[in-house]
């Protein structure tokens, strides 16, 4: 009973954060419903723009399309108002993924690029974490932004779990390095690590990405290491580049997307996991600390058509 | 290279027409097709796609390209003309008030990097010979201020900051502080806030009514999806922009978010910026990044870049060394520590026309390992060595290797390269008067 009444609150909570991102896009389709009479040409013309308005990218919108008309084919379906269920139900099953469940010992990397909400989305993470009862500590890695340790720092706080920071412009990986030791003395069950936000281009900042990844490998081979990459929910196409180079670096087990409060549709996601097989572990809608959401497929689909 | 992707796609269909005689009306749909997917993957707007699309079709269509020979071209002569326009056909300035401060707003969403902007334009600002003040009024985000004292810090300029009191009062009192000061510019670095909060946009509101800013700045994430239309116009719409800064607009970034959002709102980009050191930011030329979409390169910004790095004096000094062919080894070192100084050798080549592909295939590390190489070996030379390097005998060659980590066999490639240049630089020398490129770029590379 509490259990799906939880299930219920959170579902509104996503709903809620997505409210205006829910709007635009569900207005949109409730007019194509509402303009068509049948589903013709012109129709699949306006869908198109639609989900390509909501960033789902080019190609990933022609499959999507593409399986709608077989799907309606098969129903014999000719009314444009059974349209919304076929879609969310093949968005939905594109984006299905087993949730995120990292064992205990468990180190969680968290990366991206500059100014996607890397260290807020890791306050979140710490609260959460926490909150499901396990013992979390924070590691501030990044030391090239100025005050990100310090930002870091207040959000541990908020969160009231320990931190492990070095100074700006101390070696990351020392920063990791010490933050194992203090995992394993502490027995602790989730490290989660902030880093440099960096342009995934950059190949020397990549390097320093799999110089962090390793000391955890050698000196905590106990632990899984999860890498999880952050994604802001207004990126455009972009962010299948950022999520392909992040995962020829460091092994990415899955996205964190993040700012879904406004009226972005972070539709980019789709085609991420379409083509990269990365699924969605977590939905950030906003700045305090408990509006990080698990994502789960058939809510996103159902909010956003 | 910013827009790279884009421009790839873009030339390769026009390769399509290129390669063709004569263009049928089939042609240029097939072609406008690519560029309206290139366009679309890029992230420009897909109504403002649909409408350049369109132009761009009719103009082709209709009029030049079945009395022209190279149809192609004309054709990627419209697109350009085309883009120019759409991004906002010349280039545009800062206003500056008689009656100082010049009171710059930045705004923006979060995390698009208002607070790194800030930094870059205050130290632009000030090397342009204005006296800038920093004023942090975003009071939210954790250590949002201790950042921007920071970044104030490395470029020089003084940061104003009350805490986390009243953003309004902050601002009040910074102009208050930069009139006391005497500062002709004053920055101001808000918050990052969505566009539909609307408590936090009447802050703005308070803000601009507070200070009657010259320009309110709308900070822009280069990666931004098709929301980059929205974000900008309900922000133009509540507070009246006055321009955009582009920022991140690095590496693959294709930045379609600069197409659409002149287009949509009419407001001018005023500056791009890439990267996290403090100097990369320059204006931005719609013309030229035009240019740069369809692969022309960027000639003339890698001019404006070694202009403003390279010292005028020695410029002078080194053209008159090379009149009288007394180009040395010091001066070889000298060059190669300014162009470093203009981003290294990638961005170098990125901005030239077809360098952009090269880029791509050089493998930059290996590069800079190179330049760090000369580098140590100049160095580990005496200075009469580098003055006149036939000096340098077998044991002498050999110091040089162990006290710079190399082998005898990479500094004579070293020397060899050097005579080279040195035997083109006489050319030069020769020529008389060297042309403006010639004398900042001696060097091929």
């Amino acid at each position: 009973m509490s259990e799906k009444k939880e299930k219920k609150g959170l579902f509104a909570r996503l709903k809620e954060g997505m409210t205006k991102t829910r709007e635009s896009i569900t207005h949109a389709i409730d007019q194509l419903v509402g303009v068509y009479k049948e589903l013709d040409d012109d129709f699949y013309d306006d869908l198109e723009a639609v989900l390509i308005g909501a960033d789902v990218g080019v190609k990933t919108t022609e499959e999507i399309i593409a399986r709608l008309k077989e799907e309606v084919r098969r129903r014999r379906e000719g009314n444009p108002d059974a349209v919304r269920g076929i879609l969310r139900e093949i968005v939905a099953g594109m984006m299905e993924a087993e949730p995120f469940a990292p064992a205990s010992p468990a180190v969680i990397l968290v990366v991206g690029v500059n100014g996607v909400g890397k260290t807020t989305t890791i306050g979140k993470l710490g609260c959460h974490f926490k909150e499901m009862g396990k013992s979390v500590i924070l590691a501030a890695a990044d030391t090239f932004r100025a005050a990100a340790t310090e930002q870091l720092t207040i959000w541990a706080q908020r969160a009231d779990v320990p931190i492990v920071a070095h100074g700006e412009g101390a070696d990351p990986a020392a920063v990791v390095f010490d933050a194992v030791a203090s995992m394993k003395a502490k027995k602790a069950d989730l490290l989660i690590v902030d880093t440099a936000g960096r342009l995934h281009n950059k190949a020397h900042l990549m390097e320093e990405l799999k110089k962090i990844r390793r000391v955890i490998d050698r000196d905590f081979p106990q632990a899984q290491v999860h890498v999880l990459l952050v994604l802001d929910g207004a990126t455009g196409q972009n962010g299948v580049t950022q999520a392909r180079v992040f995962r020829d670096a460091v092994d990415l087990s899955g996205i964190i997307l993040t700012k879904l409060d406004g009226t972005s549709k972070g539709g980019v996601v789709i085609s991420i996991k379409e083509e990269l097989q990365l699924p969605v572990y977590f939905v950030g809608v906003g700045e305090q600390k408990d509006d990080l959401q698990v994502f789960n497929a058939h809510d996103y689909a159902e909010a956003i058509f | 290279m910013a827009f790279e992707g884009l421009a790839d796609k873009l030339q390769a269909a026009f390769k399509k027409l290129s390669s063709r005689g004569k263009l049928t009306e089939k042609d240029v749909k097939d072609a406008m097709r690519e560029v309206r997917m290139a366009l679309l993957e890029a992230d420009v707007n897909y109504l403002v796609v649909k409408d350049f699309v369109k132009r761009v079709t009719d103009r082709a269509v209709g009029e030049e390209i079945f009395s022209t020979l190279n149809a192609g071209q004309t054709v990627i002569k419209i697109v350009r003309e085309e883009m120019t326009a759409l991004m906002g056909g010349s280039q545009a300035k800062l206003e500056f008030t008689g009656n100082p401060p010049t009171v710059i707003m930045l705004i923006g969403l979060q995390g698009a990097g208002k607070t790194t902007l800030a930094g870059k334009l205050a130290g632009m600002l000030q090397k342009q010979g204005k006296r800038p003040m920093l004023v942090a009024a975003d009071v939210y985000r954790p250590a949002a201020v201790k950042q921007l004292q920071v970044v104030g810090g490395q470029v020089g300029v003084p940061v104003f900051e009350m805490g986390q009191g009243d953003p309004v009062n902050i601002v009040r009192e910074g102009k208050r502080e930069a009139i006391r000061t005497i500062k002709d510019v004053m920055i101001v670095d808000t918050a990052g806030r969505l566009q539909i909060d609307d408590n936090l946009m009447r802050e703005l509101e308070q803000i601009k009514a507070e200070l009657r800013p010259q320009e309110i700045l709308l900070v822009v994430d280069a990666m931004t999806g098709q929301e980059a239309v929205n974000v900008a116009k309900t922000f133009d719409e509540k507070l009246g922009v006055t321009g955009v800064v582009l920022t991140k607009l690095d590496g693959d970034t294709r930045g379609g978010a600069a197409l659409s959002i002149k287009a949509v709102t009419g407001k001018p980009i005023k500056f791009s910026s890439i990267g996290e050191k403090l100097d990369q930011i320059e204006p931005f030329y719609p013309d030229r990044m035009a240019s740069r979409i369809l692969g022309m390169g960027d000639v003339l910004t890698l001019i404006d870049k070694a202009s403003a790095l390279v010292d005028e004096k020695r410029a002078a000094d080194l053209e008159q060394k090379l009149r009288k062919n007394q180009f040395t080894l010091e001066d070889f070192l000298d060059q190669f520590q300014q162009m470093r100084k203009m981003g290294g050798m990638n961005d170098m080549l990125a901005m030239l026309p077809g360098g952009s592909k090269i880029a791509q295939e050089v493998d930059e590390d290996e590069l800079n390992r190179n330049m760090a190489r000369t580098e140590a070996i100049i160095l580990s030379m005496t200075p009469k060595e580098r003055r006149n390097p036939s000096l340098l005998n077998a044991s002498r060659k050999r110091r040089v290797a162990a006290g710079s980590g190399t082998t005898v066999q990479q500094i004579n490639q070293l020397l060899k390269q050097f005579e080279q240049t040195q035997s083109m630089m006489k050319q030069f020398g020769r020529m008389g008067k060297m042309g403006k490129k010639g004398r900042r770029m001696p060097f091929k590379f």
